[in-house]
């Protein structure tokens, strides 16, 4: 795989991304690069992740500013075409800003940033970034975000459960921003794009307590699969 | 009043101007003056004192005189770091003075080419019971918080203390650490006639006109609201923008050197550029990106708009210079250039408006000498909260009051994790761990200060913190490397001030003499003075060290069957303890610390948990050994059978010296028998005094005897949100 991962004015995860990206699948010599907020060319990437962080200051609202960037509508193309993206934290907002993930995410019902490690229970959904994951096995990761909780309206949000489209759920009693049944996470229909709240690449090497993150990281696999190994 | 009475002048520093220009200054020049001859750039009551700090090292790549000190760590890479105040603008504005804090740390450890990793707070508030206090710690902790996260920058760590002294007046002192190329580093001295001096970031605005300088040189008094205009508003987006682009332009060598503005705005960055250089600088304010386009030159001159840096480059790298700020929108023009002169030359358009030798506005200040006299008696109100004699009831007053409780409340406010190096978080350990693969290493940070026994003794209290933070870095198997320090004091024109800041300097150079650890920078903050009286005196320690290898730097709870172990010449005393304190029995006066054995003891732990042997160490501090034992049963939810006999024995001490008694150079130590027993011999007193397990904390001494439940010790260390949201 090699990953792009964007960079906005403001991002502030983008080197831990492209670390979790490199150390996904060190074996298959995976890689990973920058995408500049202005770049239109995705041609050579196979998988994108949008990062946290405060893209543009997220002056107006988290994610609504970045949505018009350049690479954003690379991105939308991209996703189209079935390449797998992921959005995590101020990238979750980016995504569902551009409308290429269902929902919104509101303040935090404390009004405060909170950051802690806490747990995930995986959903039902249908996903590459999932594929190493049983349906209700629980995982470690850090929570750390001020707009976090998510919001959709009822039909839309009876739609999302029907869909099976929630990827992590908030462990019981521990939703931190009062988020819409429990939801960390969702995917689109196709499957192809998740964006989360939590962070993942804050939890890919033993130091940081968990290393269950590194496993959303590992889903997406080139169809060539190990370089210069035929699948 | 005259007008340089009003700007804060004294008539024979301005009589001093006058002379050196031979002329009266113009108001521009006046501004410029008043402001680089305060007490904030000047150090006019300190700069005597601090030359006697030991500033030399064999790991120090830049030491004070730089816009923060560096040391090496190995491998081609250094650690910039540096602690700083913001109390005064806090204390009219909580978040906005919070927030241009940590903006400009950050700004400072970015002027020398290094990439910020972390950030560590030094608060202290009055108590929590009046509204004032929640009011200005919920804006202090959210100001930091929006700073620090919207940068991606960890806060890992840092202190608060809750005393009646700082109630009008907090203080809010931030620490930054960056790691830097050391061959990359860049100074802030301007050289080479003809360069191009190039104002980068925010655009400049009528923000803070003598906000720090004017705001942070003078007691505060009544109505202080009137002051908001002065307080900076920060913008933490701009800042972001800024370090990646200076780091870019530092990475293609594009630039000759690099300085933040801080206080005093384009006058003291300038001027300081120059007086390093020793050249001249002419700046045209006409050329000066402005937020507001009718300000007077001696307002852009002064204005401490934030998020701004300054340059000097080539004349023939200017184009790609503004190409990368472009990149990066971030404002950027050339506002002058470097000159043979000596002189500081303002110009608008074609004309001069202000004219000043270099030497005469950077290093003419004169240095006052200070009128030290000691007070006869204590001179802080004392207040009874304790009446209890049950050392049960104690404890748990003590592990639910505002100081010792848990601080969690404060740091899940703060990303603790961005960047990827954070291997012991904020509360996690006695000082926070930061990965540094690049030199195949880690770094240890602590923040240290407990004014209350400065309070009591300047020069020891001065040395016990300096002893403590060395010992939280022990704890996490670290070597300090260089210290840095923010002396926060009242009104050094009065005698008893006076008398705590010279008494707590010659601690500090004492101490660090000693132990051979230099003082690369730091930062000074007087006037922490209202009608009340003065804060107790601060001084804030801070420390880089190394960690050989962070899977062996302890910072883990114990485990049940663990042998406890109290290691070092701590002899505990209730003097300037927490207890004390409690009573409302606070006085003058510290026990002597055997600094020689007290380094002894750091080293053993130090070494202890570099081997990997020993998994949980803390040093005893504030509420003395039960209060630390306790804090580390509750961390683990396993109690302990602990007997303090043989320590009583030892050092001759009553049940509640025992107990709740602090001083430094005591640790506790806890492992596998054989671990703790491997420790001993060594010269450094080792008492093993108990064993973890169940789940109470059952503390004897003499006659007397503790017996708390763990669950009881956690509720009332994790009450502090309660006693917020009161």
């Amino acid at each position: 795989m090699i990953w792009g991962v964007l960079q906005f004015p403001g991002s502030c995860d983008e080197r831990d991304a492209l670390h979790a990206c490199r150390l996904a699948r060190v074996e298959f010599g995976d890689q990973a690069r920058l995408v500049w907020h202005e770049e239109t060319d995705l041609s050579g990437l196979d998988g994108i992740v949008i990062p946290g962080g405060f893209s543009y200051g997220d002056y107006l609202r988290a994610g609504a500013i970045a949505r018009f960037a350049p690479a954003m509508s690379a991105v939308a193309d991209f996703a189209a075409a079935g390449g797998p993206v992921l959005g995590i934290c101020n990238g979750f907002q980016v995504l569902c800003e551009s409308g290429l993930l269902p929902g919104a995410l509101l303040t935090n019902t404390g009004t405060r940033f909170i950051c802690r490690q806490g747990e995930l229970v995986v959903g039902e959904a249908d996903s590459p970034f999932l594929s190493r994951f049983e349906p209700g096995e629980k995982i470690s990761v850090p929570f750390k975000h001020e707009s976090g909780r998510f919001y959709a309206p009822p039909e839309l949000l009876a739609r999302i459960e029907e869909n099976s489209q929630v990827a992590f759920r908030y462990a019981p009693g521990q939703n931190p921003n009062g988020s819409l049944n429990d939801i960390a996470g969702v995917i689109n229909e196709a499957g192809n794009v998740l964006g989360l709240m939590p962070h993942p690449e804050h939890a890919v090497e033993a130091f940081s307590g968990s290393t269950d993150g590194l496993r959303i990281f590992q889903g997406p696999t080139r169809a060539a699969g190990p370089v210069g190994v035929a699948a | 009043m005259s007008k340089h009475g009003e700007l804060g002048l004294t008539d024979a520093e301005f009589e001093l101007i006058c002379q050196k220009m031979e002329r009266p200054p113009n108001d521009v020049e006046l501004a410029m003056f008043s402001l680089l001859w305060s007490e904030h750039c000047a150090y006019k009551h300190s700069r005597k004192l601090l030359k006697t700090l030991p500033s030399e090292g064999v790991r120090v790549v830049m030491g004070p005189g730089e816009n923060a000190g560096a040391v090496d760590i190995g491998n081609g890479f250094s650690i910039a770091f540096k602690v700083e105040s913001h109390n005064h603008p806090s204390a009219v504005e909580p978040f906005e003075g919070a927030a241009t804090g940590v903006g400009g740390i950050l700004r400072d450890v970015i002027a020398l080419g290094a990439r910020p990793i972390a950030i560590l707070d030094s608060l202290r508030f009055g108590e929590l019971d009046t509204e004032r206090t929640r009011y200005l710690l919920d804006g202090v902790v959210r100001g930091i918080g929006h700073y620090g996260n919207s940068m991606g920058i960890p806060t890992v760590g840092g202190e608060i203390y809750f005393e009646p002294p700082y109630e009008q007046n907090p203080l809010v002192n931030a620490m930054c650490a960056g790691i830097a190329r050391t061959d990359g580093m860049v100074r802030a001295a301007a050289s080479g006639v003809g360069n191009k001096v190039v104002l980068m970031g925010s655009l400049t605005g009528r923000d803070g006109i003598g906000g720090a300088s004017v705001l942070a040189s003078a007691e505060l008094g009544e109505g202080e609201s009137d002051k908001r205009p002065t307080v900076q508003i920060g913008d933490p987006f701009e800042e972001s923008k800024l370090l990646e682009c200076c780091q870019e332009l530092l990475e293609a060598d594009l630039l000759v050197s690099l300085q933040d503005l801080g206080a005093a705005g384009l006058t003291s960055s300038a001027g300081e550029m120059a007086s390093a250089g020793g050249v001249g600088i002419d700046i045209d304010v006409g050329l000066v990106p402005l937020r507001e386009a009718d300000m007077e030159p001696f307002e852009i001159m002064v204005s401490e708009s934030q998020e701004r840096m300054l340059a000097v480059v080539e004349p023939e790298r200017v184009d790609e210079v503004l190409a990368l700020c472009d990149k990066w929108q971030t404002a950027s023009a050339v506002i002058g250039e470097v000159t043979a002169s000596g002189d500081f030359r303002i110009l608008r358009g074609g004309e001069t408006v202000g004219e000043i030798a270099v030497d005469a506005l950077v290093d003419g200040c004169p240095l006052y000498d200070l009128d030290p006299a000691e007070p006869p008696e204590w001179i802080y109100a004392n207040r009874r909260t304790i009446d209890s004699t049950d050392p049960s009831q104690i404890l748990l007053a003590l592990l639910a009051s505002s100081s010792i409780a848990s601080k969690q409340w404060a740091y899940d406010q703060y990303d603790t994790l961005v960047g990827s190096r954070t291997a012991h978080r904020a509360g996690d350990a006695d000082a926070a761990v930061l990965r540094v693969p690049e030199a195949g290493r880690s770094i240890a940070i602590a923040i240290d200060g407990n004014g209350r026994r400065v309070a009591c003794d300047p020069y020891l209290g001065t040395i016990e913190a300096t002893l403590e933070c060395a010992a939280n870095l022990a704890c996490v198997g670290a070597e300090p490397l260089g210290v840095t320090n923010c002396l926060n004091f009242g009104n050094p024109e009065k005698p008893t001030v006076a008398w705590q800041l010279s008494r707590s300097i010659e601690g500090l150079g004492d101490v660090c003499r000693e132990l051979d650890l230099p003082v690369v920078g730091g930062n000074v903050s007087l006037y922490n003075e209202t009608p009340s009286g003065p804060i107790y005196p601060t001084p804030v320690i801070g420390m880089v060290g190394e960690v050989p290898d962070h899977t062996k730097s302890a910072g883990r709870p114990w485990k049940a069957g663990d042998t406890i172990a109290l290691v070092g010449p701590l002899n505990p005393s209730l003097a300037g303890s927490e207890l004390e304190k409690a009573r409302g029995e606070l006085g003058s006066g510290l026990p002597e610390a055997e600094v020689g054995a007290i380094w002894g003891a750091v080293g053993l732990v130090r070494d202890a948990v570099r081997s990997g042997e020993i998994e949980t160490a803390t040093d005893v501090s504030d509420g003395g050994i039960a209060t630390t034992l306790a804090e580390l049963a509750l961390t683990a939810g396993i109690g302990c059978e602990v007997d303090l006999d043989p320590v009583m024995t030892v050092h001759q001490l009553s049940p509640e010296d025992a107990l709740f008694g602090e001083g430094p150079g005591g640790f506790i130590l806890a492992g596998h028998a054989q671990a703790i027993e491997a420790l001993g011999g060594g010269g450094v007193e080792l008492e093993i005094i108990g064993e973890a397990g169940g789940g109470t904390i059952e503390i004897s001494a003499g006659g007397e005897q503790v017996r708390v439940l763990v669950a009881e010790a956690s509720a009332a260390f994790e009450s502090l949100p309660e006693s917020i949201e009161a």
